[in-house]
């Protein structure tokens, strides 16, 4: 019986299907895992384990190496706050102090009604528009306090639903187009693509 | 006065709102260079790249021609492209991956034919979650297009480009912790030798790896020409680079700027670049290549953007990221923070990297916040000698891979250039800037 949501299944099994080898699914695979239960459960992580021919154990040392990935509960939102150095210049560390006090929870921690997780972020790459501010993956661009706590206003009202949608970064990649990634395939095209290109050299040297 | 005469080549599509649309791609020259690519052999396309003298983009400067002849000949390759951008202060490939994505597809594209690779995977980091969308979509876009998959335009040429998602992890960024976590594995850094992608890399076999930025030059290079894009810049640098501004300056941002022919006053200082300190203040210190990059003081101001430029200047441009210092920043708070980022990234495999690092923060920490002693300066350089014997630049390095060296550039850099901020911290008893 699976875990997955026969949706979700369907698209884990295409995942496996991109790669010569099915273990390297294993991050897109926990993505997935983690946009359906909103953490890695046990199950979520057995099911991974299933799909890539690793072991649970496996799958959850592979996990807890990525900052991603929650191995408990958090709220619907992670709303992560950024103090590396471009940030702290512009105000960071004020900002996720600020944070603290909208969301009434300490970094690391859950919101009193179960919807935010506030993390301090390293570097998002966003470093123009600091301090850099995401949610669920998403850069929300709210860079003082006022417009944050506009933000998470308009998130408890699901105004936002539309451009912040269930963590989950993969959860509106859908991929067209089908592969021939096996190596044996891989290989016989390359030499195709070997004998065609010295043909025409040859005929062209001719 | 900055020199802006060069037009630019990665981010020529900046004015449109809708510069990640297959759309506007075609009406902007999208998929030309990549024809014309087709049309040539192989080696050709090779030799093109070669004659740009295109610089890798990822931070290290590697010429890409070169990394790419490099790679052991064998019944299959593999093509990755590293988009894991996460050097603190780096923003390009954030810019790229969302707003010009079909560019990167189509350089992506054009090297996978230079290299006969049928196989290529995009790593995006996985904070990046407009990115993958945008990446994905381009990609399903050009399989419709017939600019990708089977028999691209008719040429007899096949490739899959397949999006890899990260998933939080600094260290992925180095080329073979990239691949262990294209593997499925944590993203521990394999040792080299005998681990080079280009003879060993993905599932064992020759893996090119290259930047985003490095794969987004290729169609205006194939278009234009190698020679056309090594004319600009000066030296080994060419071409344009994409420049990352930010910190203490009145208008942060990425500027596509020719490379060499600007300084970093120029950068930091021209109104229509970085328009000056924040609050017409002055300058302390800046970084010049990310933060893995030891710091440069207002009598570097006028050296030219471009890697020997900087190199021989005992520091490296990088990845193209300037982070500016006005007098209002304490200096050892800005390098407790580095120490802490690495401290927190580290991926744990080599003791001196994992030990150090978290041992430089905690003092840094307790100069900075209360607690600190004046013999903590020579503690700190002893330790960071440990991890990169002498202190050299560039670095000498006792773990796998170049994390570790990294981590000493901060503090070597505000200790030689600040000591009596870190004494005064010591007196204080916490930082004399709050």
């Amino acid at each position: 019986m699976s875990h997955f949501s026969t949706e979700l299944r369907q698209r884990a099994e295409e995942l496996v299907a991109l790669y010569p080898n099915r273990r390297s699914a294993m991050l897109p695979l926990l993505h997935l895992a983690q946009e359906q239960d909103g953490y890695l459960s046990d199950a979520g992580m057995a099911e991974v384990a299933e799909l890539t021919g690793t072991t649970p154990a496996d799958v959850q040392g592979t996990a807890s190496f990525y900052d991603m990935f929650f191995l408990e509960p958090v709220g619907k939102y992670v709303v992560a706050v950024c103090t590396n150095i471009s940030c702290l210049l512009a105000g960071g560390e004020e900002l996720l102090d600020h944070a603290q006090s909208t969301l009434g929870c300490s970094v690391g921690g859950t919101s009193a009604d179960g919807m935010f997780t506030l993390e301090e972020a390293e570097c998002l790459a966003d470093c123009n528009i600091a301090p850099c501010v995401q949610v669920n993956h998403r850069f929300v661009r709210t860079t003082t306090p006022e417009t944050f706590d506009q933000m998470i206003g308009e998130i408890r009202e699901g105004r936002r639903d539309s451009d912040i949608p269930p963590h989950g970064t993969l959860i509106r990649v859908r991929r067209n187009g089908v592969l021939r990634n096996t190596r044996d395939a891989l290989a016989a095209e390359r030499a195709v693509a070997g004998d065609a290109r010295d043909a025409r050299k040859a005929q062209e040297t001719k | 006065m900055a020199t802006l005469t060069a037009a630019p080549i990665v981010s020529s599509r900046r004015e449109h709102a809708d510069s990640h649309t297959l759309t506007r791609f075609l009406a902007t020259s999208g998929f030309d260079g990549l024809k014309k690519a087709l049309g040539m052999f192989p080696e050709q396309v090779a030799a093109e790249v070669d004659a740009a003298s295109l610089l890798g983009r990822g931070g290290a400067g590697f010429p890409a021609g070169r990394k790419w002849s490099m790679l052991r000949k064998n019944a299959v390759t593999y093509l990755v492209i590293n988009g894991d951008e996460s050097e603190p202060a780096t923003f390009k490939d954030h810019y790229l991956v969302e707003h010009e994505p079909h560019q990167l597809i189509e350089g992506v594209t054009i090297a996978a034919y230079a290299l006969q690779v049928t196989q290529a995977f995009i790593f995006l980091r996985g904070e990046f979650a407009l990115g993958l969308e945008r990446v994905q979509q381009a990609i399903n876009d050009a399989y419709d297009h017939g600019a990708l998959g089977q028999n691209i335009f008719g040429s007899g040429f096949s490739l899959d480009i397949v999006v890899h998602p990260g998933a939080g992890a600094y260290i992925c960024g180095e080329e073979t912790s990239l691949i262990e976590a294209l593997e499925g594995k944590r993203g521990f850094p394999r040792i080299k030798p005998p681990f080079f992608p280009a003879v060993n890399g993905l599932y064992g076999e020759p893996t090119v790896v290259n930047n985003v930025e490095t794969m987004s030059n290729l169609p205006w290079i194939i278009r234009h020409g190698g020679a056309a894009f090594a004319a600009l810049g000066e030296g080994r640098s060419t071409g344009t680079r994409l420049f990352a501004l930010s910190g203490r300056v009145n208008n942060p941002g990425m500027f596509e700027l020719e490379m060499v022919k600007n300084t970093f006053r120029d950068i930091i200082f021209d109104p229509q670049l970085g328009n000056g300190i924040v609050g017409g203040g002055k300058l302390k210190a800046f970084i010049p290549g990310g933060v893995s990059a030891p710091w440069f003081g207002p009598d570097q101001l006028d050296v030219p953007l471009g890697q020997d430029e900087v190199a021989n200047q005992a520091s490296m441009l990088g990845s193209g990221s300037i982070v500016v210092f006005d007098e209002a920043t304490c200096p050892v708070r800005a390098a407790w923070r580095i120490t802490k980022f690495f401290s927190r990234e580290s991926c744990g495999q080599c003791t001196p990297c994992r030990e150090g690092s978290g041992w430089l923060e905690r003092i840094m920490y307790r100069l900075e916040h209360g607690g600190g002693r004046i013999d903590d300066i020579d503690l700190l350089l002893d330790l960071c000698d440990n991890i990169s014997p002498g202190l050299l630049w560039p670095p000498q390095q006792t773990t796998i891979c170049v994390l570790g060296p990294s981590i000493p550039s901060s503090i070597h850099s505000a200790i030689k250039m600040f000591r009596d901020e870190f004494v005064a911290h010591a007196t204080n008893d916490g930082c004399t800037y709050a």
